[in-house]
């Protein structure tokens, strides 16, 4: 697609609809149709689940192209590796359809911040960002990845860190959403929290910090508190 | 509608009371073992813990992630359902002056979802005005409570340790659980600046309680905030008092009914309560030859305040014009940060009971301070279950500390991101400041002259402000948090900047959840709506038995002494009853 055309089909409101003109393929299409709504299983309220079955009853929230992008960047943010599995394997699209829905204080930011990544796309490679190749879609990533961070060290000097190049930031700022948004559905999804290596959630008697824990810390229980705790 | 009417229940109880939290939940308790019939009325949902349950779960069961919604601000696993707005039940604030106010609507209110932090007041507490002439001094002491205080802790069980502090009484406690790793830190970084570090003292059955064989020992997996649906191990009424009051065949609990108005006859004494259905919006009349309010501090100022009558054209219980003043809070700052020390941690299992496992008392003598009252630390930390939140910000974490040995730019993504976000889990710490409040007369609630809600009845407006006594408290434990942070090497992360410009963060009048005062007893009747046994002065049939009695609060959360007061009142009522007094 040449710069001319793909100005046109903005002009046209075409990428509006994604996916027919410029979209993803056919297999995120299948994947997103096939995506199950949430349960809720809580035993909640009337009203509450009266509020549930609202937010079920809108709909999906992204577009097929949306929801193309946003599973290509969940698993930037979050790819398989040696310990555990990838973003979209823990279902995090999904997961981040439903919370925008749940949370509607996240919809323009996602949906602006998406679109602002396609045109930003377009422009440099005449391409969305889901159709760009993988080493295109890192170049972009790249680009939006690092917020700047400031705070004071031991001394008292002010630190800056991250780049941001001029122009950059409002895809810096969806990123970081992104990012936060993806990396919260993955660590509560079952994949993340073992991948974290949460230990609770199950009966158990606690006896206190485990010995070896103690000797690497360099601390030790008082007689009193040996004394007064309860016993295993 | 067409035919408006009023049902009347055709049952004539002993008693009637509005709310079932705590004291609601052992008013019908005390009475209901005593043989006496009980109607319990309930403006929320009816729930039953062994039913509801949401402890347990894993985060992936809630399709939020465990986040909040207005119905359950505490999150999706919390159980407790209500919030700071409710639909259709709205209330007013005075221009310029703050009031926060939590409303549970269910069987057990709050009491499903509390910290369970359960503290007697000391011999101090009750007599404060006699110490720095301020406030008030309770009609009853130390010694007045002390009997009921051992009975809760008997009845109803609460770890901790007797240390034979003067003020932090010692009781009948189980067995605490061990510090976790964070609180062994804080326990020695606090004791460096002076602050005294003891067991926290929960109500959670930590081994058996002795003569119980309806609810078992703690598993530890520290979800009070759920309610124990499983053992029973932790304190809520419904698990704890209701359920076994009801088991006596005394009880009536009717859910989902709004109380509307405390009923008088010509002699000015109370003869039931009217409210209204949510069920099917109609309204009802039940009667009994005592009410007693436990409705929370506000809703029962409130209802006494729409209880006109001619006998009682200011309201019932408010010959004294003091009903809806004196409202007030604990005060509440708190600080967080990261403790480097615990990056890329070994991972087991701390979940322990729900909340912290020590705490630290008041520790001062304020007659050297510039603040006349006290507040106790509550500290947190460590690995907690991921709920919705968890790793926001991970850019302030990656950007400024070394990770593996590598110096990364903040933020990124890929496997890189993946070692950070394990890297960085279980560092957090931090602790919060509960401090006693003064309890002033112009803090106050009153009827909004120009507002209903759905139900047609006249709402509260607040007229709330902090003044100097609660700030410079604030100022105080802010600095306090920052030296304990610093002697453990902590990293302040939120609460660090607080200043004058805002009052050092000290939390919005009510944000706390401890409200109190509003119909407060005291010997003289031109100054209290009760007398020392939670009875109205001016309707000796009507009690109230929830936060509202109380002259002041303390540095201490308030359930435990709501209990035992209730305790107090119920059997005193008996007496009455049997005397024929009332």
């Amino acid at each position: 697609m040449d710069r001319r055309k793909s100005l046109k089909l903005i002009a046209t409101g075409a990428i509006a609809t994604g996916a027919a003109v410029v979209g993803c393929n056919t297999e995120d299409k299948k994947k997103t149709a096939d995506a199950a709504e949430p349960t809720f299983n809580l035993d909640r309220n009337p009203d509450e689940v009266a509020y549930e079955k609202s937010i079920i009853a809108k709909g999906k929230f992204f577009t097929e192209h949306e929801m193309a992008t946003i599973t290509i960047l969940a698993d930037i943010i979050i790819p398989k590796d040696d310990v555990s599995g990838s973003a979209s394997e823990a279902k995090v699209p999904e997961f981040i359809d439903f919370i925008v829905r749940d949370m509607p204080a996240h919809q323009v930011p996602m949906r602006g911040g998406l679109r602002w990544l396609d045109m930003h796309s377009l422009n440099r490679f005449e391409k969305t960002f889901a159709d760009c190749d993988s080493g295109q879609r890192i170049q972009i990533v790249d680009e939006i990845a690092y917020p700047e961070i400031e705070y004071k060290d031991e001394k008292g000097n002010t630190i800056k860190k991250g780049k941001v190049k001029t122009g950059m930031q409002p895809g810096v700022t969806f990123f970081t959403l992104m990012r936060n948004l993806t990396a919260t559905g993955f660590y509560t999804s079952a994949i993340g929290v073992k991948d974290v290596g949460y230990a609770g959630n199950q009966a158990n008697k606690w006896n206190g910090v485990p010995d070896d824990v103690l000797k690497q810390y360099n601390v030790a229980y008082t007689e009193k508190e040996l004394n007064e705790c309860v016993k295993v | 509608m067409g035919e408006f009417q009023v049902k009347k229940q055709p049952k004539k109880y002993d008693a009637v009371i509005v709310g079932s939290g705590a004291g609601g939940g052992m008013a019908a308790y005390i009475l209901a073992n005593a043989g006496l019939k009980v109607c319990l009325l309930e403006a929320g949902f009816m729930y039953d813990p062994q039913k509801n349950i949401t402890q347990m779960k894993n985060p992936w069961e809630s399709p939020r992630r465990g986040a909040s919604t207005t119905m359950r601000p505490f999150g999706d696993f919390d159980a407790c359902y209500g919030g700071w707005s409710l639909d259709g039940e709205p209330f007013t604030k005075v221009k310029g002056t703050e009031w926060d106010w939590w409303r549970a609507r269910m069987l057990g209110g709050r009491t499903n979802h509390w910290g369970r932090i359960s503290l007697r007041f000391g011999p101090k507490d009750f007599k404060r005005k006699s110490i720095d002439g301020l406030g008030d001094d309770w009609p009853i002491g130390y010694e007045d409570v002390k009997p009921y205080y051992d009975r809760v802790d008997k009845l109803i069980g609460v770890f901790g340790t007797n240390e034979g502090l003067e003020n932090d009484p010692d009781g009948f406690f189980l067995r605490p659980p061990k510090p976790r790793l964070h609180e062994l830190f804080i326990k020695n970084a606090a004791t460096q600046a002076g602050v005294k570090v003891i067991p926290s003292r929960l109500s959670i059955l930590t081994e058996k309680l002795p003569g119980n064989d309806d609810r078992q020992a703690c598993i530890f997996c520290g979800q009070c905030n759920r309610n124990c649906s499983y053992y029973k191990a932790d304190f809520s009424s419904p698990n704890v008092l209701i359920k076994p009051a009801l088991k006596t065949g005394n009880v009536d609990i009717v859910a989902n009914a709004m109380a509307r108005e405390v009923l008088t006859n010509k002699e000015g004494l109370a003869t039931g309560v009217s409210y209204i259905s949510k069920e099917d919006m109609t309204e009802y009349q039940v009667e009994g030859k005592v009410v007693i309010l436990a409705a929370s501090a506000c809703e029962s100022a409130r209802l006494l305040l729409n209880s006109k009558s001619q006998r009682h054209p200011n309201g019932l219980a408010n010959d004294s014009n003091v009903v809806g003043k004196y409202l007030h809070d604990s005060t509440g700052a708190a600080m967080g940060g990261i403790l480097p020390q615990l990056f890329d941690r070994k991972r087991y299992n701390e979940d322990g009971v729900g909340g912290m496992h020590v705490y630290s008392p008041w520790w001062l003598d304020n007659k050297k301070l510039d603040f006349p009252r006290g507040y106790h630390i509550e500290y947190w930390g460590g690995m907690g279950q991921p709920s919705y939140g968890f790793s926001w910000g991970i850019e302030n974490l990656n950007g400024k500390y070394v990770v593996k040995g590598k110096e990364k730019e903040p933020g990124g993504y890929g496997a890189s991101l993946k070692e950070d976000y394990r890297h960085f889990y279980g560092c957090g710490v931090g602790m919060a400041g509960r401090g006693e409040a003064i309890p002033i007369e112009s803090n106050y609630c009153e009827i909004d002259p120009g507002t209903v809600d759905k139900f047609g009845i006249p709402v509260l407006r607040f007229n709330v402000k902090w003044t100097d006594h609660e700030i410079l408290q604030a100022k105080h434990m802010k600095e306090t948090f920052k030296e304990v942070m610093h002697n453990m090497g902590a990293v302040i992360t939120w609460g660090g900047n607080d200043d004058a410009s805002n009052s050092y963060g000290l939390s919005k009048p009510g944000e706390i959840i401890h409200e109190a005062g509003t119909v407060r007893m005291g010997n003289d009747a031109k100054k209290s709506a009760l007398n020392k046994w939670s009875q109205a002065h001016d309707c000796k049939n009507l009690f109230c038995v929830d936060g509202g009695q109380f002259v002041s609060q303390a540095d201490k959360n308030i359930t435990w002494t709501i209990l035992a007061l209730s305790m107090r009142a119920s059997e005193y009522i008996i007496d009455e009853l049997k005397k024929q007094n009332i």
